[in-house]
């Protein structure tokens, strides 16, 4: 009896261990879905972040890369050329890690919990047009938000090289 | 002058609507644009793309890997003495390999009389190239200094082999070869090209091919830097030196001050302030570049 009761408090333990450990992987934030476990790393944004943060000031800050990722997101589920795209993808989940990539490379000091992008891409058959329409969006939300020209192509040109990941044909 | 102007203008037109058609009856199985606005960069004098007087590493047309573009253009030069009147049509396949057809007419106008040729006077030239990019891509890659390099080659027929002769030239055709590099700097909003190329062509070849003074094939260098301004607007200078092959006139380089304006993914404008030296013994030839482009 002794016995079972030290047993149940181990199995007790180890359960308790597990779901904190999966807790912290899985914890859905609100309105998103659940994805399929991965290891969370800076290095997955797919680039490095810049030194100087006059850029990420260009952008208003966080919140600003917040209004541009949402306002990208949006302008592409309504873009004829590359809706499809976004037919299935989970909305909420992907203007957060926009806004979260935006900010790790642009030297907000942001922690970039997303996947990388060749996975995040994977089997989309993502074409050039399609990431230089989705660029032209990403443009239009800039322009929106007020930033200038030169701050646009400084962010860009971190974006630019994810090509190689994203663009599958 | 205005008349063949708007005739060219009317053959650029009429390519460009060919085209159009071509492009619509193949859009099913090819598709077409896709190119963020002016990364295709502009028509070069010569036909192919590039930035006005120099070539490009660049392959024309707005399309991307999976398509086909084109590109018409319509260009006015006019410097002190002379005018130079160019339309072309050039053809991207899959942003890889660009084939482009450009005819100049050089009017010596007034200039011909006191050159003992004529009023009025004018050499005409037909330019076939092809361009093929063999490696690096502008625009994307820009954790990395490799520019995209292309090689070409450009062959010119002029039509005034007499008068070529006459002055010491000595062919009235000739092929160019080139190798382009360009990259757009994207980080400093900046767009760098150059260009290596071996010819024998008197001024572009308006004068024909090779001379009295030097008939060899020399290496000159075609240079251009721009900055963007916008998504529409770039605006730079670019440097071409040229052989001096004839003995009656010497040849300077080329140097001119451009801004490349993008109305629309289809229709852009090229002006520019051009100094083209010495030509044909009249000096200081500088005036306006004017140029019109369509493309999709």
């Amino acid at each position: 009896m002794r016995h079972f009761t030290q047993s149940a408090a181990l199995a007790a333990v180890i359960a308790l261990g597990l779901a904190g450990s999966a807790l912290a992987q899985d914890a859905v934030p609100p309105g998103e879905q659940p994805v399929d476990p991965y290891v969370q790393s800076n290095a997955n944004a797919g680039a490095k972040p810049m030194d100087d943060t006059r850029v990420f000031e260009a952008f208003r800050g966080k919140d600003g890369l917040v209004r541009i990722a949402a306002d990208t997101v949006d302008r592409s589920m309504a873009d004829p050329r590359i809706k499809e795209i976004f037919a299935t993808t989970d909305v909420p989940r992907l203007k957060r890690t926009l806004a979260e990539q935006f900010c790790y490379v642009l030297g907000g000091g942001c922690a970039y919990s997303g996947r990388d992008m060749a996975a995040v891409h994977k089997d989309m058959g993502v074409t050039n047009r399609d990431m230089n329409a989705l660029i032209e969006n990403l443009q239009l939300a800039m322009d929106k938000e007020g930033v200038p020209f030169f701050a646009q192509n400084k962010l860009l040109a971190k974006l630019a090289p994810m090509q190689r990941s994203v663009v599958e044909r | 002058m205005r008349r063949q102007l708007l005739k060219a203008l009317g053959l650029a037109a009429v390519v460009a609507g060919t085209l159009g058609c071509a492009a619509g009856a193949t859009a099913a199985e090819i598709e077409t644009g896709g190119k963020l606005l002016l990364t295709g960069g502009v028509s070069s004098l010569e036909g192919g793309a590039g930035g006005g007087l120099a070539t490009w590493a660049v392959i024309a047309g707005n399309e991307t890997n999976n398509g086909v573009g084109g590109k018409v253009h319509a260009t006015y030069v006019d410097v002190s003495d002379y005018t130079l009147r160019a339309a072309g049509a050039a053809v991207g396949l899959h942003d890889r390999i660009e084939l482009s057809v450009a005819r100049q007419e050089f009017d010596t106008g007034a200039t011909g009389a006191k050159l003992g040729l004529g009023k009025g006077f004018t050499f005409k030239q037909d330019i076939v190239g092809v361009k093929l990019r063999v490696l690096g891509d502008a625009v994307y890659e820009q954790d990395t200094w490799v520019p995209q390099v292309s090689i070409g080659a450009q062959y010119k027929k002029n039509n005034q082999d007499a008068i070529v002769r006459a002055i010491g030239g000595r062919k009235d055709s000739g092929v160019d070869y080139y190798v382009a590099a360009t990259k757009l700097v994207l980080d400093k909003s900046l767009v760098l090209s150059g260009a290596m190329r071996l010819t024998k062509a008197n001024q572009t070849g308006l004068l024909g091919f090779g001379g009295d003074k030097n008939d060899s094939y020399t290496a000159q260098f075609e240079g251009s830097a721009g900055l963007l301004l916008s998504k529409r607007l770039a605006v730079g200078a670019e440097y071409r030196t040229k052989p001096s092959n004839l003995g009656f006139a010497r040849e300077d380089d080329w140097v001119d001050l451009f801004a490349a304006y993008a109305i629309n993914k289809t229709v852009s404008v090229t002006a520019a302030y051009v100094d083209l030296g010495e030509i044909a013994t009249f000096k200081d030839q500088r005036g306006v570049y004017i140029s019109l482009q369509a493309g999709f």
